[in-house]
């Protein structure tokens, strides 16, 4: 009953709390730039807006997808929160980003086609590295479930730091960041770095907003849980590393598709692979 | 969104200073997209000549309600010196509605900033009009 509450928590607080992080970044980024940037509460007014506006569908499918890809992204993180299977969650996840990609192919604009052909690059360029991930997290505690795995109090940090950062190294592609930024940026860029969402807007856009909120809060709430034995340096950690995922953003240039592919997979197989096989030898 | 009708650039590197850390429109929560549709307003330099005209009509026709136009520049906002040109049509509104004029040669950044700001107050009222209409509709 106590785990529901928290996937409920979660589903009211997301959102806020992704847009706040959406603020800080915006202004951090500012001022890595020497800019002052926007006020801290930009995000929430350009959502508000966008909801204002006239939505114009190019394909009657696309907002029942765009709702889809809201949902199932919610759901995702119920299920994190909450406390339930970690696989669940994240084929979950898979469903939730295949409902984004349907979304930008119902419509017939090219950079839309493009933008979705990017994004399915870049779901298997990261899909081999979460695999990794949560089989360590199994090695190490032998349950899928979020809920033993924070309760069993194991600083993971220790055992999985080759798969932690792998995981570091596909967390930009999540969060939708420089150099990864391929088919969908969270800052305002032209067609073809923006191509899954060329042709919507209006609410259809402000849902795919609140669904990258949700989807922050969610990895960051992953990330948490490397370090879930001690609660101040679970979310110390996490918020360095969304300052750090910052950084790399403003401080790299973006990359070419082959690029992300090949380096993502080798990070996973070394990283990752390495560190499993590691824990097979060592950790039985 | 900035659209360039037949500038001679003059302005645009005005429009470009606008997002240099100098002036940072985005303190405003101003940013420049390439994507009509997820633009609000619509930034016009230089006179609209005859090739232009379908391009920037598609342009303005892809903007989701509300949406504003600011003409800047002398060129925008009447066609300027290139007014009598024949392949010159003339300022941005004789081919979509302006809302925000915007003169100078070039404009300056603080012209256009005070512009869009103004754009902004306009988006305001039409959005007030729009959401009353649906009300009453």
């Amino acid at each position: 009953m106590e785990s529901i509450l928290y996937g409920l928590i979660y589903i009211v607080l997301a959102p806020f709390v992704g847009g706040l992080l959406a603020g800080v970044d915006r202004i951090i980024t500012a001022r890595m730039q020497r800019r002052v940037g926007p006020p801290l509460l930009q995000p929430f007014y350009d959502v508000l807006k966008l909801l204002q506006k006239k939505t114009i569908q190019t394909n009657r499918f696309q907002a029942p997808y765009v709702i889809c890809h809201l949902i199932f992204m919610v759901f995702t993180g119920f299920l994190f929160f909450e406390g339930s299977d970690i696989l669940l969650t994240f084929f979950v996840l898979a469903v939730s980003s295949i409902f984004f990609i349907l979304a930008a192919y119902s419509s017939k604009s090219p950079f839309s086609f493009l933008g979705a052909e990017r994004e399915l690059l870049l779901v298997m360029a990261y899909e081999p590295m979460v695999l990794i991930t949560l089989v360590g997290f199994f090695k190490i505690t032998g349950s899928f479930h979020v809920y033993h795995i924070i309760a069993s109090g194991i600083p993971m940090i220790v055992y999985l730091p080759g798969i932690f950062l792998g995981f570091l190294y596909i967390l930009t592609i999540k969060f939708r960041k420089s150099p990864f930024d391929l088919s969908y940026s969270h800052h305002a860029h032209q067609e073809i770095v923006k191509g899954i969402t060329t042709d919507m807007t209006g609410s259809t856009l402000a849902m795919i907003e609140i669904a990258h909120w949700y989807e922050n809060v969610f990895l960051l709430g992953f990330i948490f849980m490397f370090f879930s034995f001690n609660i101040w340096i679970g979310i110390g950690v996490t918020l360095a590393v969304y300052f750090l995922e910052i950084l790399i953003d403003n401080a790299f240039a973006r990359e070419k598709w082959e690029f992300v592919l090949r380096t993502s997979w080798i990070a996973a197989f070394l990283l990752g692979g390495g560190n499993l096989v590691l824990l097979y030898i060592f950790y039985r | 969104m900035h659209y360039n009708g037949s500038s001679c650039n003059g302005c645009d590197i005005e429009v470009l200073a606008c997002l240099t850390p100098m002036y940072d429109v985005e303190r405003f929560g101003i940013i420049n997209t390439g994507n009509p549709k997820h633009a609000d307003i619509l930034l016009v330099t230089g006179s609209i000549n005859h090739q232009g005209v379908e391009i920037v009509r598609n342009l303005y026709n892809q903007m989701p309600e509300p949406k504003v136009v600011v003409a800047l520049g002398v060129c925008a906002t009447s066609g300027g010196v290139f007014a009598p040109c024949y392949n010159v049509k003339g300022g941005a509104d004789k081919v979509i509605p302006v809302d925000v004029y915007v003169p100078g040669c070039a404009v300056r950044p603080e012209a256009i900033i005070d512009g869009i700001v103004k754009g902004i107050g306009v988006l305001e009222e039409k959005r007030k009009i729009m959401t009353e209409t649906k009300t009453e509709a």
